[in-house]
């Protein structure tokens, strides 16, 4: 049958992306561990990744927690359960909105950058030119990023959480006349440590996931401009689609029993 | 050749897909001597090189560095030959994240710990020594002309004063004037401190005087392999017509569609 030749190499070849991508995430982790370490870069890509990300992460989580409040106030209020609002908004905004919506906006500005950048010192022969002068690039290319990633994508989600849940306090309070000191006290009743944990741990997978797959696209690109355009587009394409698929499995690990 | 080969190639080759670029090198290099590799364009002079440094992994055959086989050889065995080798790219291959002076200067910080204070000043002699002014240390090597580049380029490769230095072209992309001066420094290099070298090029006169050897590549192998005082004299056919770049001859030059 002519139709399964086709279907059976694109699973192939799947599985063959599959295996390199495994292959290079354990050597990643490999030289995480393993000396030498350059502090000064893991410094430069935090700031790159964390900090430069901030006004991007935080116009979203704001938005966020805006339309939360307003859409749950609208939907609750046929029940007459105006007052869970506060909950849902600080839950929702802790163990999903703030990790996926910071993860996704973050593959877009950093994954994107990370593969142009690597892409193009791979086509211009700068990686090459690292090796020879006794530089290892997984070193000091690929290891920066992705630690920088896994550290502060943590810090960059809580930090949205809590600008998502002023936007829906603002929104609350201002606009569906909540009374101020019961929304804060509605929102911190019911909260739950592990919700914000999981929320944290969730955000540092996608961090690991977005540094990951930008070096391994940039890592891997060929054939000059043209090469590491696509690159950078397989790079958010696939961050963005493992960022949904680990999302699930690791809400599963934390939430079902 | 009296001690051991610095540089030993034996039989290599390398494909990319199926197509065939290097089909059995066989390539000596003394310590301390200068051999120029001559060739028509994309014949795999890049390649061998870069199969050398282990960049590229050689299909087949043998490459001995040091006396150790670099074909399949251990990273840390590598990082050990590469750290005692310096390579200036066809492409020059600048950081453009770097400025000049911390391009010249990353295998001393990086490689042999030296201070950023020290290899800075390391950095300007070499800098100087390529002919180029302490004004362009600080720019970006994005906004310096190709010729410039390439002289960064091996300002960077000899600022660790490596054992074995490999140049990509050296001279292309410079007036002849510039062109000499590099030639003296890559003489000064190989001669005075008695680093081995392998050079790319395609200008015969630059081959003249930098190289004790000359080795010609041609269909993936070394067709032609002497003295240079013997280019001259030599019977090859081949060697013949590219030395004197004559059209007709018996090189296929791929270029029966014209
Ligand atoms: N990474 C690669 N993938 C596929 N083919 C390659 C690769 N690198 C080189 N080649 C091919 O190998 C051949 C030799 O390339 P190489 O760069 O060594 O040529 P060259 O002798 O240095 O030529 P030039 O004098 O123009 O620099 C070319 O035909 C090129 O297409
Ligand atoms: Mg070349």
């Amino acid at each position: 049958m002519p139709i399964f030749a086709p279907v059976g190499r694109m699973f192939l070849a799947f599985f063959a992306v599959v295996g390199r991508v495994t292959v290079f995430a354990v050597k990643t982790v490999g030289h995480c561990v393993t000396p030498r370490f350059y502090f000064r870069l893991i410094f430069k890509q935090m700031c790159e990744i964390g900090y430069f990300s901030l006004p991007v992460v935080a116009m979203t989580t704001l938005f966020a927690g805006m339309v939360l409040a307003l859409q749950s106030y609208s939907g609750f209020s046929r029940f007459s359960a105006e007052s869970a609002v506060a909950t849902v908004v600080v839950i929702s905004m802790t163990r999903e909105l703030g990790p996926v919506l910071a993860g996704l906006m973050v593959a877009g500005r950093v994954g994107a950058a990370i593969a142009a950048e690597i892409g193009t010192m791979r086509v211009t022969e700068q990686i090459d030119a690292l090796v020879t002068l006794s530089t290892n690039p997984f070193k000091y290319l690929v290891v920066p990023r992705v630690l920088a990633g896994l550290l502060t994508l943590p810090l960059l989600v809580f930090i949205g959480d809590i600008i998502g849940v002023l936007g829906g306090y603002i929104v609350g309070v201002h606009k569906l006349d909540f009374n101020s000191g019961s929304y804060i006290k509605n929102t911190f009743e019911y909260l739950e440590v592990l919700d914000v944990v999981s929320g944290l741990v969730k955000a540092s997978v996608f961090g690991f996931i977005i540094t990951l797959m930008g070096c391994y696209h940039g890592y891997h690109s060929k054939g000059g401009a043209h090469g590491v355009g696509q690159a950078t587009t397989n790079a958010v394409v696939s961050s963005s689609i493992l960022i949904l698929i680990s999302n699930y499995v690791v809400t599963e690990l934390f939430f079902t029993r | 050749m009296t001690d051991n080969p610095k540089i030993s190639l034996r039989d290599v080759h390398k494909s990319f897909g199926p197509k065939k670029v290097l089909q059995g090198i066989d390539l000596d290099v003394a310590p301390g001597e200068s051999v120029a590799i001559i060739g028509g364009s994309g014949t795999g002079k890049s390649v061998t090189l870069k199969c050398i440094l282990g960049l590229l992994d050689a299909d087949q055959g043998s490459i001995l560095v040091n006396g150790e086989q670099m074909v399949g050889a251990s990273r840390s065995l590598r990082e050990t030959v590469l750290s005692k080798t310096g390579m200036l790219f066809q492409s020059a291959a600048l950081f453009d994240s770097m400025n000049v002076w911390e391009n010249i200067a990353f295998g001393l910080i990086e490689g042999k710990n030296i201070s950023r204070r020290a290899a800075r000043d390391i950095a300007m002699e070499r800098l100087a020594d390529v002919g180029l002014g302490p004004e362009i240390a600080m720019l970006s090597p994005a906004t310096l002309s190709g010729g410039m580049q390439k002289r960064v380029g091996l300002a960077r490769a000899i600022a660790t004063k490596p054992e074995i230095l490999f140049f990509d072209e050296p001279t292309t992309g410079l007036d002849p004037i510039m062109g000499d001066i590099i030639n003296d420094l890559i003489v000064k290099c190989t001669r005075d401190l008695g680093a081995s070298a392998i050079t790319i090029t395609h200008d015969m006169a630059s081959a003249r005087k930098i190289a004790d050897r000359i080795a010609m590549i041609y269909q993936g192998r070394i067709i032609w392999n002497g003295a240079v005082s013997e280019i001259d004299s030599a019977d090859n056919p081949f060697l013949r017509q590219f030395v004197a770049g004559d059209i007709e001859g018996p090189l296929d030059l791929d270029l029966k569609h014209l």
